[in-house]
């Protein structure tokens, strides 16, 4: 198995308060990567981390088989993120955005062009292309969001909840876009709060109070904690959770 | 390099899309400079003068008309006893108090010797400094007069040994429009490159999109020298608009070389630049920004000799000065622009600026954090 992800006891401290403690974990490559947890139990800090935007306080990591201590340039050389905050330029239009994410990843005017128009077309975009982002509803948003972060075609993308206060349809055709992506070799790391979601993930971790409590597939999950459905088994799991915001 | 094109092109498309603030760039230094210098008058005018008359004689009468007569008073009380009179200072009706006393006249001519007073509402210090001194050398004229009408010159007696000629450099006519335009013009440049540049890199961290730049692969120093050179390419677009402005409106033309001039504005608008970038590094949010911009534009502006020389600021706000960016170029300014200082009368100035543009910058890199 090829692992992109790989971590051994990563730690994060903020003062006296451990935001992520001691998680182990690897995903393989290709893999959707669902990465569960209630509010405040240290899923962004963890993603952070991973990310090359925020060191670690102890522990070990690679990602794409890059250092996350030393080598955070090139790890983002070779990830996309979409964070929790919706991320594009709002006083740009949608191609000027897709021209910029583009250019400063490295890519050439004719790649920009070729797969701007890809993207523009499987989104159904086209027309509005010369529009400003901020004129776009938040569904158009988050997917115009996810395709410019697969642009230049990284190893793996980070989504932090990317279908927060999206309608049930648009979610539809989000996660269409995450199977895509994962069908064309890159690896998916999602948080999520949807349990719906959560099915559609090859594998699942669930956090409470910074550590990993259960890591596995939805099937294996449901069957461990004798459960019905990922609601329950997160209900069982984050029920204990002292910290929440 | 690349990357650099496409920073440049999404900061222009951003600049030129904000077209309140384009405006702004444009329109507020043109506007300012025009109303500014009419209104910061560094002449003393309009003193309210109350004076009281104890001798009522003609010579008394001479003298009041010759102290309005000279433009800058305004008689507002004409008072029977001092006490009155300083009722007028109390209400803020008067400035000045002269006191004529009895025998005024009398004691001129028989005795040749005869003491005025003058009393100065002091709380407006500078209208009090030279309202005072204003009156006092219109007395030394009158008392002058006086003298020749009423003694024959002699060798003896002849009104004034020694004469001062002065002749007034590079400034003739002594026209503090063409002390204060110069000056004003580089507050205006200091002030737009400051305020954008202090408040652009915090705007991304309010709208969230640092974050996508952090977790791409744009090198730090790119990314500053892209919110840099937008900004740097406005500062020298603001700046000519000044110097047409201050010709076509004053018909100030600057004797000394454009080049120097240039030269010396683009060294200056990177060390402000720098200055702002980094205070758009340490503050999370564009209020926070925004204050610390305006504490320091304060002290630039209130110790950058554009209204108070710095050679009368005490030793320690001298020292202060030499750390103030902007007192180099209000200074260069007028060396330039009035006096036709070259390249080599302005080297000192250009390395003190020269270095705040390198540490500031350097600074403003290594303070901003792509990881923590």
């Amino acid at each position: 198995m090829e692992y992109v992800i790989k971590t051994d006891r990563l730690t994060k401290r903020f003062g006296d308060f451990t935001a992520t403690n001691e998680i182990t974990f690897e995903v393989e490559k290709a893999e959707i990567f669902g990465f569960l947890g209630a509010n405040g139990a240290g899923k962004t800090t963890a993603m952070r981390m991973l990310c090359g935007l925020s060191i670690p306080s102890s522990g070990t990591a690679t990602v794409a088989g890059f250092d996350v201590y030393k080598q955070t340039e090139e790890i983002k050389r070779n990830i996309g993120y979409m964070s929790q905050r919706f991320s594009l330029y709002e006083d740009l239009t949608v191609q000027e955005n897709i021209r910029f994410f583009g250019g400063i990843y490295g890519l050439s005017n004719r790649e920009i062009k070729t797969k701007g128009e890809d993207l523009l077309e499987q989104l159904g975009l086209k027309n509005e292309a010369k529009k400003l982002v901020a004129s776009l509803p938040l569904g158009w948003k988050q997917k115009l969001s996810f395709s410019v972060a697969v642009l230049h075609q990284p190893k793996i993308v980070f989504l932090d909840e990317p279908t927060g206060g999206v309608d049930p349809v648009t979610r539809r055709q989000f996660w269409d876009l995450i199977y895509e992506a994962s069908a064309k070799g890159i690896t998916v790391f999602v948080t999520t709060h949807y349990m719906d979601e959560a099915e559609y993930c090859n594998r699942i971790s669930i956090m409470v109070d910074g550590k990993i409590e259960a890591l596995d597939t939805p099937a294996n999950l449901k069957s461990q904690f004798k459960a019905s459905s990922m609601d329950q088994v997160f209900y069982q799991l984050a029920r204990g959770a002292k910290r929440s915001d | 390099m690349r990357t650099i094109r496409f920073l440049l092109e999404k900061e222009f498309r951003q600049i030129f899309r904000n077209k309140a603030i384009l405006l702004l760039i444009i329109v507020m230094p043109v506007m300012q400079l025009i109303i500014l210098p009419l209104a910061a008058n560094y002449e003393v005018k309009n003193i309210n003068l109350s004076v009281v008359d104890h001798d009522h004689s003609s010579y008394s009468q001479k003298l009041i008309s010759k102290v309005t007569a000279s433009g800058y008073f305004k008689l507002t009380g004409y008072n029977a006893s001092f006490k009155e009179a300083m009722k007028l200072i109390e209400g803020d009706r008067a400035d000045l108090i002269l006191e004529i006393p009895h025998g005024f006249e009398r004691n001129l001519v028989r005795e040749n010797h005869q003491q005025l007073f003058i009393a100065v509402n002091a709380i407006n210090g500078v209208k009090a400094n030279l309202g005072g001194a204003y009156l006092g050398s219109i007395i030394r004229g009158f008392n002058n007069d006086i003298r020749l009408q009423l003694l024959p010159v002699s060798k003896f007696n002849g009104a004034a040994v020694i004469e001062i000629s002065s002749s007034n450099l590079f400034n003739p006519l002594m026209k503090y429009k063409f002390f204060m335009v110069p000056g004003i013009l580089a507050i205006l440049v200091t002030m737009i490159g400051g305020f954008l540049s202090a408040l652009n890199i915090v705007k991304e961290k309010e709208f969230g999109t640092i974050e996508q730049i952090n977790v791409s692969p744009i090198r730090k120093h790119h990314f500053i020298l892209g919110k840099l050179i937008p900004f740097w390419v406005l500062g020298n677009v603001v700046f000519t608009l000044g110097l047409l402005v201050s010709w076509l409106i004053y018909g100030i033309v600057p004797l000394g070389n454009l080049l120097v001039l240039y030269l010396f504005a683009s060294v200056f608008l990177l060390a402000i630049l720098g200055f702002g970038l980094l205070i758009s590094t340490f503050c999370d949010t564009q209020q926070q920004a925004m204050f610390v911009m305006f504490f320091f534009m304060m002290i630039f502006i209130l110790m950058g000799g554009l209204f108070t020389s710095i050679d009368s600021m005490p030793d320690w706000a001298k020292t202060v000065s030499r750390f103030n960016p902007v007192s180099y170029l209000i200074e260069v300014m007028r060396m330039v622009i009035l006096k036709g200082s070259g390249l080599r009368d302005i080297l000192p100035q250009l390395g003190a600026v020269g270095v705040f543009a390198i540490v500031l910058n350097a600074w403003a890199v290594w303070n901003y954090k792509k990881s923590n």
